[in-house]
């Protein structure tokens, strides 16, 4: 599982913020005043922010930095925000984005042959 | 209230330019869609040639601590999604407003291009930049234990980072080769970069430099000579014989397939083999993030030494079009120091146009520190980035000679 790095060689010592709670997938977890969407989940073990809307595989964060758009999640019922650019932030309601419906794509297997 | 200058961006450039404008009386407002300021400079930690540390969260603190002290206003988390231009006013639109102001510059930086590996969507598979922003930033661990694939001055520099948080880094190795990837996949190639930079590069890369530096002598014998086993880095292998053929895990990452390669990049069959990693960087190089100067319609030009399709731009950090300006990696890609350079220049160009020239003599000051301090730069992410700005100023003036008005308004 990954781990808080609380001491470092070079840089200050991580300081420890207020407690923050949130639901990821209807499950309570906590994060840390400071952390990003991405990062309060990793330390809770967490890689998965998304699965694939066609063919449901699972994604994690890629840049980190906003840029490729792979950790997209669904907050508070608002779409496609990046899990890597966005704080954490008390009661916050996080789903991961998940398989959409494929109309065409099945009719056309359930008919084409 | 109106502002005078609005820039995009809160990185070394962006805010160097916010400063000093602002001191000069200008009203400025910077944007950017992270949650901190500093941009990528956050993430960075590396040893200068005289011993001494590159902080870059303190040295975010100290232009964000200038900037608000100077007068700046500062709008984190605001994503821009749209530019245009009205009459002599640039209209910025963001995710909550837009802003409006006859100044406008773009300073967004870089981002690392994508360079996918069989197996790479799987979560624990993450950009070298992404695992350094969360050691060094969120303070978070991306894994156990990684593995990077690409081995150059960046991948280079973060591999020690990760090493420095106590992380454990397996190997640096190549990916396996495909067609887009030859400058990162062929052994030949990735030697003869690293031996580029090598001469110019402080701690990082001089360490694997000067031991490749040893195989120099009998110059392109150095990859016949380089040992199988790699040759070590803060105790991280670093493997130009080998490459990583699949990253693979049922929903996350689980290991890595690793195989010899030959001079040219191929597999040598029945070498593969397994190491089990629960994380995976993958370093691609960088490119200017240039997409919110296309929407203003600025014109670009392709120029592989600045790492893609840069803005038309001239040493002013001016563009064609009037009161658009660039700086920082958006113009090329260049360390930290030489983006708050270009940052100076641009904002003193803005501050000279808006002023009637009074500032003329400090503008040309400033242009020539950012030279020196390129000469000077030990971090170069392409060896020939003077040829690069030589092109650009060469696309400046045949762009000039063939339009008769001299900005387009």
């Amino acid at each position: 599982m990954s781990q808080r790095i609380k001491y470092h060689p070079l840089l200050e010592d991580y300081k420890d913020g207020k407690n923050i709670t949130f639901i990821f997938n209807s499950e309570e977890y906590i994060g840390i005043e400071g952390d990003t969407i991405a990062s309060a989940l990793l330390v809770n073990g967490i890689r998965t922010l998304r699965y694939h809307e066609e063919t449901g595989t699972p994604h994690g964060l890629y840049c980190n930095i906003g840029q490729c758009f792979e950790c997209r999640v669904n907050v508070n019922h608002q779409q496609g925000v990046r899990a890597c650019i966005t704080p954490i932030e008390d009661g916050m309601v996080i789903k991961s984005q998940d398989v959409l419906p494929t109309p065409v794509k099945d009719w056309r297997e359930k008919h084409d042959k | 209230m109106t502002n005078d200058v609005i820039i995009i961006g809160a990185g070394p450039a962006g805010l160097s330019a916010a400063i000093t404008c602002a001191k000069h009386g200008m009203n400025v407002v910077v944007i950017d869609e992270y949650y901190k300021p500093g941009g990528r400079l956050l993430g960075q930690l590396y040893e200068e040639p005289d011993g001494s540390w590159w902080n870059g969260i303190k040295e975010s603190d100290k232009l964000y601590n200038q900037a608000i002290n100077s007068g700046v206003q500062l709008k984190l988390s605001v994503p821009v999604i749209n530019i245009e231009r009205q009459g002599t006013e640039w209209n910025v639109f963001t995710n909550m407003e837009t802003l409006q102001a006859n100044n406008l510059l773009v300073a967004t930086g870089a981002a690392e291009s994508p360079a996918p590996v069989p197996g790479w969507t799987l979560p624990g598979v993450m950009s070298v930049g992404a695992a350094q922003v969360m050691t060094n930033v969120q303070r978070v661990k991306p894994g156990e234990k990684g593995i990077i694939i690409g081995v150059n001055v960046l991948s280079a520099a973060i591999a020690q980072e990760l090493k420095l948080a106590n992380i454990s880094v397996e190997s640096m190795t190549l990916p396996k080769i495909n067609s887009m990837n030859h400058d990162y996949a062929i052994p030949k190639n990735v030697v003869n970069s690293l031996l580029h930079v090598s001469h110019l590069s402080p701690s990082p890369i001089i360490k694997i430099g000067s031991n490749l530096m040893k195989y120099k002598l009998i110059n392109k014998l150095a990859l016949k000579f380089y040992p199988n086993k790699g040759i070590k880095m803060w105790d991280i292998p670093i493997q130009l014989k080998k490459a990583v053929t699949q990253i693979y895990g049922t929903d996350k990452v689980e290991g890595v397939t690793i195989a010899n390669v030959d001079d040219y990049g191929q597999i040598i069959p029945k070498s593969e083999k397994s190491i089990e990693v629960d994380f995976v960087c993958i370093s691609g190089g960088l490119y200017p993030l240039a997409e919110l100067a296309a929407i203003a319609g600025c014109p670009f030009y392709m120029i592989e030494e600045l790492g893609g399709y840069v803005p038309l731009h001239n040493e002013r950090m001016e563009t064609p079009l009037s009161g658009l300006f660039v700086a920082g990696n958006i113009t090329g890609i260049e360390g930290a120091k030489v983006a708050a350079a270009q940052g100076t220049v641009a904002g003193l160009s803005i501050v000279n146009n808006t002023l009637n020239s009074a500032f003329e003599f400090e503008l040309e000051e400033a242009i020539k520190q950012v030279r020196i301090i390129r000469e000077e730069n030990p971090i170069q992410f392409h060896p020939h980035i003077q040829n690069g700005r030589k092109k650009m100023q060469k696309y400046w003036n045949e762009y000039f000679a063939n339009n008769q008005e001299s900005f387009i308004i």
